[in-house]
């Protein structure tokens, strides 16, 4: 023990810059976190006023006679796993890529699956896997992150909604990490073709609407663009859930360093005392073998 | 009447216009005070808001979506 005074102070100024750099890290997370959550905020009343007026179109209309909500049958599925483009942020990464697995190798098991990867840790993940099939998204649709924008958003879902059209897949599941607070994440698997309609809530406005054009034609269009905004709630959502995670593991780890240094400045003052002790004896001892 | 445009980002505008112009799909049209209820879709092109003072604003939209309402017009735009 004490012969290792020198590496113990060593280590200790080691955790001492870890620490500092997981409680910069842990603040910057908390930042973005907060503009993560302002992007949701900003898009909800745009989410909800789009499905006030689809409900209210579809209202007497058979919602489910539209391109994007023919139910055949399942057999080219494509999953679409959303994470982040950086790690250090808990199993936020890894559980998508598990559920992507687990979904692929048993829930769609016999069926032909492809995954697109949103985010560099699912491609990461999954290049070299026979399921990286997608194609037509571009070079690059797993950097999406590097510059969220709804438009890039709505590019990759028309895409989508593109080749569901041409029956090149029969499903598509978004995969990602659905943001409940700063310190949960739970992760979805979210069916986004065929378009699932949802148990119709009676309209309380019951207004005499004009339609123009006809009911139709408005469903027609209006659904492409809910479905545009699911991706990207998806994509915002899986954002905001990335720094929270991010936040979390960094808390935890500045908090472990902290333990850790407490653990080794004692274990270091031990053996600063156990030297010094030494040292008084040998003086002692020098000294008295004098006077002898 | 109230106005209001919302992208999927952010809000655009809120506020009391006089006159609204819009690139309707089925060819324009223009909204005035106490329009009836209306729910219609927007090709690509510039949406104009004549604020009641009669200065007026330009929003350019790659479509979108538009009800009106109890003289309130929110424009979904893309």
């Amino acid at each position: 023990m004490a012969g290792g005074l020198k590496e113990v102070r060593n280590r200790i100024v080691s955790i001492q810059s870890t620490r500092q750099i997981t409680q910069a890290m842990k603040m910057v997370a908390a930042a973005k976190l907060r503009r993560a959550q302002d992007a949701i905020t900003r898009m909800r009343p745009y989410a909800q006023k789009l499905q006030e007026i689809l409900s209210n179109v579809s209202a007497s209309l058979d919602a489910s006679e539209g391109v994007y909500s023919v139910e055949r049958e399942v057999k080219k599925v494509l999953l679409v796993a959303i994470t982040s483009n950086r790690g250090l942020c808990g199993g936020f990464n890894n559980n998508v890529i598990k559920e992507c697995r687990r979904l692929a190798n048993d829930t769609y098991a016999g069926k032909e699956v492809h995954i697109l990867s949103l985010g560099k840790k699912a491609n990461d993940a999954f290049r070299r896997t026979p399921w990286n099939k997608a194609k037509g998204f571009g070079d690059t649709p797993f950097q999406i992150f590097d510059n969220l924008t709804f438009e890039a958003t709505s590019k990759v879902a028309q895409t989508l909604m593109d080749q569901f059209v041409a029956e090149d897949y029969d499903k598509v599941v978004l995969v990602y990490n659905q943001f409940k607070n700063a310190a949960v994440q739970v992760v979805q698997a979210e069916q986004m073709l065929p378009v699932v309609s949802q148990s119709e809530s009676e309209s309380t406005a019951n207004n005499e609407y004009i339609f123009e054009p006809s009911r139709a034609e408005i469903v027609e269009r209006i659904i492409p663009n809910s479905l545009k905004i699911q991706l990207f709630k998806a994509l915002l959502d899986s954002n905001a859930s990335e720094q929270g995670a991010r936040m979390t593991a960094m808390h935890k780890a500045t908090d472990n360093a902290s333990d850790l240094l407490r653990d080794l400045k004692l274990s270091y003052n031990k053996a600063r005392q156990a030297a010094i002790t030494n040292e008084i004896l040998e003086i002692v001892g020098g000294a008295e073998a004098l006077n002898g | 009447m109230k106005v209001e445009i919302l992208s999927p980002e952010k809000s655009l505008f809120v506020g009391e216009a006089d006159y609204v112009y819009l690139p309707g799909a089925d060819g324009s049209l223009g909204i005035l005070n106490n329009h009836a209820p209306m729910i219609t879709t927007l090709k690509a092109g510039v949406v104009k808001i004549r604020v009641e003072k009669g200065s007026e604003q330009e929003f350019q939209v790659n479509g979108g979506t538009v009800e009106v309402l109890n003289n309130k017009v929110t424009i979904l735009a893309e």
